[in-house]
């Protein structure tokens, strides 16, 4: 980069990278510039040009759906899954199904999981696990939090073992990996409506085309975690398994699934987390639970039941990401020679015992067995006056109102309107000219083919407005993540809370977020872009911790020695090291900021996501796919341009 | 001795890593150098090495790292395929098994010992060890009575239930030994086993190794980059370099003898005395017997040293261990080696 520079002077023989970039950059602002002078079809593509591929879409899905008789395949899947469920549903929460059980009592299932958590983690996990559950049913939420439950138990197991499966097959051939590669990568930039409207049409509304989009969308990690396990497995480890005569089969059964159980694990984790996350959006579709009561509420803006049940959301994904973190690190004791088998097996004895005590218990307490409506403790009206008191207090009115009125007026409108202003092919010669720096002529027209595409739906304008709130609300995240991050990596005692603080939010759904957002900023703009605000905010700090943690210690003492200054060290040493992880949070950021974007659609945003949700209402597949690919495409692009810069950054470097 | 079939025996071994290594091999110029190839794009792990490995014998492959020495001992059993020429174990050609024979073979015939160990770290030491026999399908009862066995052989008994992790870097190769030993192995490879290990345990390892090796009488291919190492344990050392095998011979030998430049390199700091044994020295008595007690043919020279200082004779008898007479050792000559001048 600094050639480029020094080359200025000289006639420089050859275009170098940065040269190209500066040139097609500089073309970009001309065409902005002279924006009054051009034709109307250097603005806007016109309408003849704008591929139809909202009917190729259709008439593609419609072949597969109806000319393959995917369909039928399909349905038969889901009459399996229904009966899953349905057996998931009738022992969670009673449902009038085979097998005709009665529900489980809470308490049996607290007591439960108390043991679970005793067994993984002592004490405190034990407290958390068999809080959550005394909390859920206490508060009057057991049957929604059931139903939740009822989806995620058949999605995670379902979505594992595909995950494995395919985990292998990628080990395992190098040309099903890439063949798969893209798929993951646009299945995790795809926004999940794109995932609900599939999943209807070919599996039936109602929990089973719940349970197949949770399903879909919680099996790329797992995944990219078993092919990453399987590769990392010690050559010596297997080496040892080839020459004790294992045949293949006993390779992968005895040598390599085991030794690589903890990144499988790591797989779990983010399965179940994403199934959570997942099913709670599926109220989109008319899924009964926990996600459909939240939505209601927050529609008709009863804030004090919303806070409870996100509460209760919380503690949910906080006890299953802490349960399954918690499995990860388990290592396997060992017994002295000649212990019983029940010592040996004194949790699983334990907890079939408390289960049993509670399930024999509930039969004669009802108490233990159900609450009832008038035994809850939910004080969703109170809470909701308390809330209504301090956010009607007039200095909070007054502090809230003002930033309203400041960013609205002074940042949102002005951006948006800019970014509408420009004419299309200035903004596609930006993308190429930053593409082009970072990464030559491929990735120039990688992005620029990406941005070409979205270009060419005729959904630009849609797309300039989400790409507006994600551009806006990142760069305030920045503002508000990297000196959060700075500080904290710089006083270890704060480090490590805050670090804590980021990963137990990144388990949240992110559905959560818009709670806090409703209630500060009420229904518009300024509560989509603070909603995306928080929630990228965490990715930001986390790995600017992270990264500056990372710097090697005899670096610092290097810079101390030399006299560095405490700001010295900082600029000189700690931030360059640290950039490419950095990076890698801020293209995380990116990435949970599309996301976020089109949840946000529900309180009334004009971008694709508004316009994606409208296609849920009806069965227009190609319209739906189209808008997805909008949101997937703008992501990936930024997904390219930003790990690209962070990975050769980081082998210039010489750090990871 | 001599006449029995050597148990490996590897006639021009070339092994090379890159995109089309047989098409290359076979339209590659002779004489081609290491780097020559390397231009070439390709890496010679292992380069026209023809060795044979008897029977009861230890041989110890010395070599720095990426000399080829770990390749060339993966090419013996067949964890790496070869590029060109034959190896064969027990006159059978390794290359021409298909794979339920490889693994025949792996099952009944050969134990390999790893640098870092290679335990499976979600079983027990016991259910490590009887690894090996539960692949070749053992059964339940059978594979534990060997698998104690084993390990009381090699010192860990009490510890049948621990996971590696909970134990020592020493304990875990002992492990990774008693893995090996497990099926009655005929050829053991050993790829650096004391080299992740401090040097007090590594001592220790080696006493221990050699009283197994003393019991087992088993044939050895191991492997180190630590010539203190090759020198107490060989009966042959072979030193690699760039893939090849620069000199094949005994410890004596190549401290006396070095063939090339850079096995003299190697020998420089070695204190001589301590590896060139009697018997070495000793040249044929043609008739004429010096007189005096004789000196044991097995003691090294630093054994030897006070009375070969304060000796008179200048020529001295040698005998063997059942007392027979089997040359002549110049006192002068014997002096030059302990004072490093040999």
């Amino acid at each position: 980069m600094a050639v480029a520079q020094t080359n200025v002077a000289v006639p420089a023989p050859t275009l170098t990278r940065m040269r190209v970039a500066q040139i097609l950059l500089a073309a970009a602002v001309l065409l902005a510039a002279a924006r009054p002078v051009l034709p109307e079809f250097l603005i806007r593509v016109p309408e003849w040009a704008v591929l139809p591929y909202n009917v190729w879409m259709q008439a593609l899905f419609d072949f597969i759906k109806d000319d393959l008789g995917l369909i039928h395949l399909t349905r038969g899947i889901s009459a399996v899954l229904e009966v899953l469920l349905d057996i998931t549903a009738n022992l969670l929460y009673g449902k009038h199904r085979w097998p005709f059980f009665e529900p489980i009592p809470w308490t049996a299932i607290a007591a439960g999981a108390a043991v679970i958590g005793y067994w993984l983690g002592g004490w405190r996990l034990a407290a958390v696990a068999g809080g959550t559950f005394v909390w859920v049913a206490l508060i009057g939420q057991w049957n929604l939090a059931m139903q939740t439950m009822s989806v995620i138990v058949v999605a995670a197991p379902v979505a594992f073992l595909l995950g494995l499966l395919l985990g292998i097959a990628a080990w395992k051939s190098s040309r099903f990996e890439r063949f798969l590669a893209p798929i993951l990568s646009i299945l995790q930039t795809l926004p999940f409506f794109t995932y609900l409207l599939p999943a209807v049409i070919f599996f039936k509304v109602g929990p089973t085309a719940g349970c197949v989009a949770t399903i879909v969308y919680a099996i790329p990690p797992m995944v990219l975690m078993t092919t990453l396990g399987l590769k990392k497995v010690s050559p010596e480890v297997v080496e040892a398994g080839n020459m004790a005569g294992s045949t293949r089969w006993q390779m992968l059964r005895h040598v390599y699934l085991p030794a690589a159980r903890t990144e499988i694990l790591v797989g779990v984790n983010q399965v179940i987390m994403l199934c959570l996350a997942m099913v709670v959006l599926t109220a989109f579709i008319g899924m009964p639970g926990l996600g459909a009561k939240l939505l209601s509420l927050m529609n008709s803006l009863k804030l004090g039941r919303s806070f409870e049940i996100g509460v209760t959301i919380v503690l949910i994904a906080v006890t299953l990401d802490r349960l399954s973190k918690a499995w990860v690190v388990k290592q396997p004791e060992h017994f002295e020679r000649g212990t019983s088998w029940a010592a040996r097996h004194k949790y699983l004895v334990g907890g079939i015992a408390a289960f049993a005590a509670f399930y024999v218990l509930a039969q004669f307490v009802q108490v233990a067995d159900h609450i009832t409506r008038k035994q809850e403790l939910s004080m969703g009206s109170e809470i909701d006056d308390v809330i209504r008191a301090a956010l009607a207090n007039d200095t909070v009115t007054a502090v809230t109102g003002w930033l309203r009125w400041f960013l609205i007026t002074w940042v949102l409108i002005p951006f948006r309107n800019a970014l509408l202003w420009l004419p299309t092919p200035s903004v596609l010669l930006a993308i190429a000219a930053a593409g082009y720096a970072v990464g030559g002529r491929k990735s120039a027209l990688t992005v620029l083919a990406f941005f070409g595409i979205v270009a060419l739906t005729g959904w630009w304008d849609r797309s300039i407005i989400t790409l507006y709130a994600v551009v806006c609300a990142v760069i305030l995240a920045m503002l508000i993540g990297l000196p959060l991050g700075i500080a904290a990596a710089r006083n270890p005692r704060w480090a490590n809370p805050i670090l804590l603080a980021c990963d137990t939010m990144q388990t949240f759904p992110s559905f959560i977020y818009l709670i806090p957002a409703i209630m500060l900023f009420s229904v518009n703009d300024v509560a989509v872009v603070f909603a995306i605000l928080i929630f990228a905010t965490v990715p930001l700090t986390r790995y600017t911790i992270e990264g500056m943690r990372a710097v090697p210690e005899e670096l610092i003492e290097a810079a101390d020695m030399a006299g560095a200054s405490r700001n010295q060290k900082l600029m000189k040493v700690q931030l360059p090291l640290a950039l490419p992880t950095m990076a890698v949070g801020f293209n995380q950021a990116i990435m949970f900021a599309f996301f976020m974007v089109i949840i946000a659609a529900f309180i009334g945003t004009q971008d694709l996501g508004q316009e994606l949700q409208r296609t849920l209402a009806g069965n227009d597949l190609g319209k739906n796919f189209v808008l997805g690919m909008c949101v997937s495409l703008m992501a990936l692009t930024f997904n390219h341009i930003i790990m690209r810069w962070s990975n050769d950054r980081r082998k210039a470097l010489g750090v990871g | 001795m001599t006449t029995q079939t050597p148990v490996i025996s590897c006639a021009n071994v070339w092994k090379l890593f890159g995109p089309h290594p047989k098409k290359y091999l076979a339209n590659m110029p002779a004489g081609r150098s290491f780097d020559d190839i390397r231009k070439d794009g390709y890496i010679a792990g292992v380069r026209d090495v023809s060795v044979d490995i008897n029977r009861g014998e230890m041989l110890v492959v010395m070599g720095l790292s990426g000399s080829g020495k770990s390749t060339l001992v993966r090419c013996f059993s067949r964890l790496h395929e070869i590029t060109g020429g034959t190896i064969e174990v027990d006159g059978q050609d390794i290359m021409a098994l298909n794979d339920r024979d490889l693994i025949e073979l792996r099952r009944n015939k050969m134990g390999m010992v790893f640098q870092s160990f290679g335990l499976l770290p979600h079983r027990t030491v016991l259910e490590n060890v009887a690894f090996p026999l539960e692949m070749r399908g053992q059964d339940r009862h059978d594979r534990r009575e060997r698998a104690l066995e084993v390990i009381k052989l090699v010192g860990l008994e009490g510890r049948e239930e621990y996971f590696p992790r909970e134990l020592s870097g020493g304990q875990q190769q002992r492990v990774g030994i008693a893995r090996s030993l497990a099926i009655e192995p005929d050829i053991w490879f050993l790829d650096e086993p004391f080299s992740a290990l401090d040097p007090l345990i590594r001592r220790e390892m080696q006493d221990e190794f050699l009283r197994l090796q003393e019991m087992l009488g088993k044939t050895i291919v191991f492997i180190t980059h630590d010539f203190d190492e090759a020198l107490r344990l060989a009966d042959r050392i072979a030193i690699m370099k760039d893939g090849a095998i620069e000199q094949c011979d005994t410890p004596d030998q190549i401290v006396l003898n070095p063939a090339t430049p850079y096995v003299r390199k190697f020998t420089e700091d070695i204190e001589k005395s301590r590896v060139v044994h009697a018997r070495v020295l000793a040249t044929p008595m043609n008739g004429h017997i010096p007189d005096g007690t004789p000196i044991r043919a097995g003691a090294t020279i630093l054994q030897l040293a006070r009375q070969l200082v304060n000796e008179t004779r200048e020529e001295l008898p040698v005998a063997n261990g059942n007392g027979e007479l089997i040359g002549i050792l110049n006192r002068q000559e014997a002096l030059d080696v302990l004072l490093g001048e040999g």
